[in-house]
C-alpha cells in the first residue's frame, strides 16, 4: 500500500468503526478511559503496521483485537490488573480464545448502549452533550469545547466528572427495558436534538463549526434510526433535522447575514433532503406514538414543500402547533404558534397572544420575544412602538449574525413615519 | 451495588395529613420494605423523628458547639432512609421511585451510591 492508500484506510477506518470499537472496548473494560487510550494506541499501531502488512481484512475486529491486548497490557503495567479481577477475569478470557477462534466483531448493540450511559438522565445536560460528542461523534475535546465557547478545561472536567459518576454511581451500560425506553430514548433524542440546534441556532462561534455540529446530529440521528428500526421517534427526528438542514444554504446571505423565511430563494434549498426528510416523516407517521418531534417534522415538511410564503398552509401549520401546545406545552411553541396564527388569521390576532406570553414572564430575556411583537406591529402599521421592540430586542440578543439583522429591522423601523 | 436512598420529605406535608393517612402511609411502607427484603435489596433503613427533635454537634478548634436542630430552615428535611442493594442506578432508581411518600408527591429521594473501601 502507498502513503495515500494508507492514510486513505486509516481515516476510512477511523471514520466508519471508531465509535463501534470504541463502545465494545468499553462494555468489556468497563472503563471509558482506558478504552478511549486503548483505541488510540491501536491507531497508532495500525498507523505503521498497515503499511507494512497492508490493510486487514476486517479493519474492526483488527482494532478490537489490537486495542484489547493493549489495555490488557497497560493495566498489567499498572498493576491495576488485580483490582478488576471479576470484569477483566473475563475480557482475559476472551483474548486467551482470540487467538483461536474467537471472533471479535464489534457489536452493533455496544453503540446503542453506549448512547444510553452517555445519555442518561442521572448526568447534567452539557455532560451529555459532551460525552455523547466525544465517544460517539469522536470529536476531540478541544473541538467540542471550541464548539460550545467552553474553555479546553472547562470541558475536559466536566467530561470527567460525567465519567466519573458514570463508574461510581453505576450507570448502567445496557439498553433500557421496555418501560423505561420511551422516556430515556427521549433523553437521547433531545441530546442529538440540541446538539443539532446549537450547530443550526447559532448562539455563539463561528459558522463553521457551527455546521459540523449540525451534520454531527444529524449522523447521530441516523445512527440511532438504524439502531432502533422499529421506532418511529428516532425517524421523526431524523426528518426534521433533515427538513431543517435543507434550509441552511438560504438562511444567510453570501455577506453571511440572516435571511427571514419569507424572503429566502427556495430554489436554494436542498430538495434531496427535503425529499428524504419527507420519506422519513412518512415512515413515522405509520406508528407516530407520543413524540413532538413527528409534529415538529410535520410542520418542517409543510414549509419545505411550499412554494412561497403565501402558497404556505398556515391553517394546517396552526393545527399542528396546537396540538404541539396541548401535548407538550412550552411558552417556545407558544411563541411559533403566535408566528403561524399572524400568518393563518392575521397579526392582531398573534399579537393578543404574544402579550399574552410577555405577561406569563417565561420568556423574560429572550429576544425572539420582542422580535415578533416588533415584526407584527411593522405589519400593523405601527412603526413606532415596532421600533421601541427591535431595540429592546437587540439588546438582548448575542449572536453577532442576529444583532446584524435586528440592527438592520431596527433602522428600516425607525425609518418610517 | 450499594446504594442509600435518602428519604427528603417536606414535612409540613406529612403533618398536615390526618391520622388515618398517616396510619395507610404507615401500611404501604411496610409492604414497601418487605418487597425490598424478598427482592434481596434490603440492608437496612430506619424512619427518623422529626427534624425538630435534631441536636447539631460541632467542633470548632477542639471545642464542642452544640446548637438546636438543623442550620436552616428548609421546607425539606431528612425523614428516613433505606440502605440497598442494586445491581446498578437504573434498578436503584427505579425502587427509590417507589417509595411511599414519594409516590405520594410528599418526598424528593436522594440515591447516593455508597463508597467501597478496599480491605
Amino acid at each position: 500500500m502507498n502513503g495515500t492508500a494508507h492514510e486513505a484506510a486509516l481515516e476510512r477506518a477511523f471514520r466508519d468503526h471508531r465509535s463501534s470499537v470504541l463502545a465494545t472496548l468499553i462494555r468489556q473494560l468497563g472503563d471509558f478511559d482506558l478504552a478511549e487510550e486503548a483505541l488510540a494506541e491501536a491507531f497508532l499501531v495500525a498507523a505503521t503496521r498497515w503499511v507494512a502488512d497492508g490493510e486487514p481484512e476486517r479493519p474492526a475486529a483488527w482494532l478490537l483485537t489490537t486495542a484489547r491486548f493493549r489495555a490488557i497490557d497497560r493495566l498489567r503495567r499498572e498493576r491495576r490488573f488485580a483490582d478488576r479481577v471479576p470484569r477483566l477475569a473475563a475480557a482475559e478470557d476472551r483474548t486467551v480464545v482470540l487467538d483461536t477462534d474467537f471472533d471479535p466483531q464489534p457489536i452493533e448493540d455496544d453503540r446503542l448502549r453506549l448512547i444510553f450511559t452517555c445519555c442518561h438522565p442521572a448526568l447534567a445536560r452539557e455532560a451529555q452533550v459532551a460525552l455523547t460528542l466525544r465517544t460517539l461523534a469522536g470529536l476531540s475535546t478541544e473541538e467540542i469545547a471550541r464548539a460550545f465557547l467552553v474553555p479546553v478545561p472547562t470541558l475536559a472536567q466536566r467530561l470527567v466528572r460525567a465519567k466519573k459518576k458514570i463508574q461510581s454511581a453505576g450507570i448502567p451500560y445496557r439498553v433500557p427495558a421496555a418501560p423505561e425506553l420511551p422516556e430515556r430514548l427521549d433523553a437521547v433524542l433531545q441530546v442529538i436534538y440540541l446538539i443539532f440546534n446549537e450547530g443550526y441556532a447559532a448562539t455563539s462561534g463561528s459558522s463553521y463549526l457551527r455546521s459540523e455540529l449540525s451534520a454531527e446530529a444529524i449522523r447521530l440521528a441516523r445512527l440511532v434510526v438504524s439502531l432502533l428500526p422499529g421506532r418511529a421517534e428516532p425517524q421523526a427526528l431524523l426528518a426534521l433535522v433533515l427538513l431543517h438542514e435543507a434550509r441552511r444554504p438560504a438562511r444567510l446571505t453570501p455577506e453571511g447575514d440572516l435571511v427571514r423565511l419569507a424572503e429566502q430563494d427556495r430554489s436554494r434549498w436542498n430538495r434531496e433532503q427535503i425529499e428524504e426528510g419527507r420519506r422519513w416523516l412518512t415512515t413515522a407517521l405509520g406508528d407516530p406514538g407520543d413524540s413532538r418531534f413527528v409534529l415538529e417534522a410535520a410542520i418542517a415538511a409543510l414549509h419545505g414543500e411550499a412554494s412561497s410564503v403565501e402558497t404556505t398552509d398556515w391553517r394546517q401549520i396552526l393545527a399542528l402547533y396546537d396540538l404541539l401546545a396541548r401535548r407538550f406545552p412550552s411558552p417556545v411553541i407558544d411563541l411559533n404558534r403566535a408566528v403561524a396564527l399572524s400568518m393563518a388569521e392575521g397579526p392582531a390576532a398573534a399579537l393578543v397572544e404574544i402579550e399574552r406570553l410577555e405577561a406569563a414572564g417565561q420568556l423574560a430575556g429572550y429576544h425572539l420575544l420582542p422580535a415578533t411583537r416588533a415584526d407584527l406591529l411593522t405589519r400593523l402599521g405601527r412603526h413606532d412602538e415596532a421600533t421601541a421592540a427591535y431595540r429592546q430586542a437587540l439588546e438582548l440578543a448575542t449572536h453577532e449574525t442576529e444583532r446584524r439583522f435586528l440592527a438592520g429591522r431596527l433602522a428600516a423601523s425607525a425609518g418610517k413615519p | 451495588m450499594k446504594y442509600l436512598l435518602m428519604i427528603y420529605e417536606r414535612e409540613a406535608a406529612w403533618a398536615g395529613l390526618g391520622e388515618e393517612e398517616q396510619g395507610r402511609i404507615f401500611g404501604e411502607y411496610g409492604a414497601y420494605t418487605e418487597r425490598l427484603k424478598a427482592g434481596g435489596h434490603l440492608l437496612g433503613g430506619e424512619a427518623l423523628q422529626p427534624s425538630s427533635t435534631a441536636t447539631m454537634v460541632r467542633v470548632v478548634d477542639g471545642r464542642v458547639l452544640t446548637t438546636d436542630g438543623p442550620y436552616a430552615e428548609t421546607k425539606e428535611q431528612l425523614g428516613g432512609f433505606y440502605l440497598i442493594e442494586a445491581a446498578d442506578l437504573d434498578v436503584a432508581l427505579g425502587l427509590a421511585a417507589e417509595i411511599p411518600s414519594a409516590r405520594h408527591g410528599m418526598a424528593d429521594i436522594e440515591v447516593r451510591p455508597v463508597l467501597d473501601v478496599p480491605g
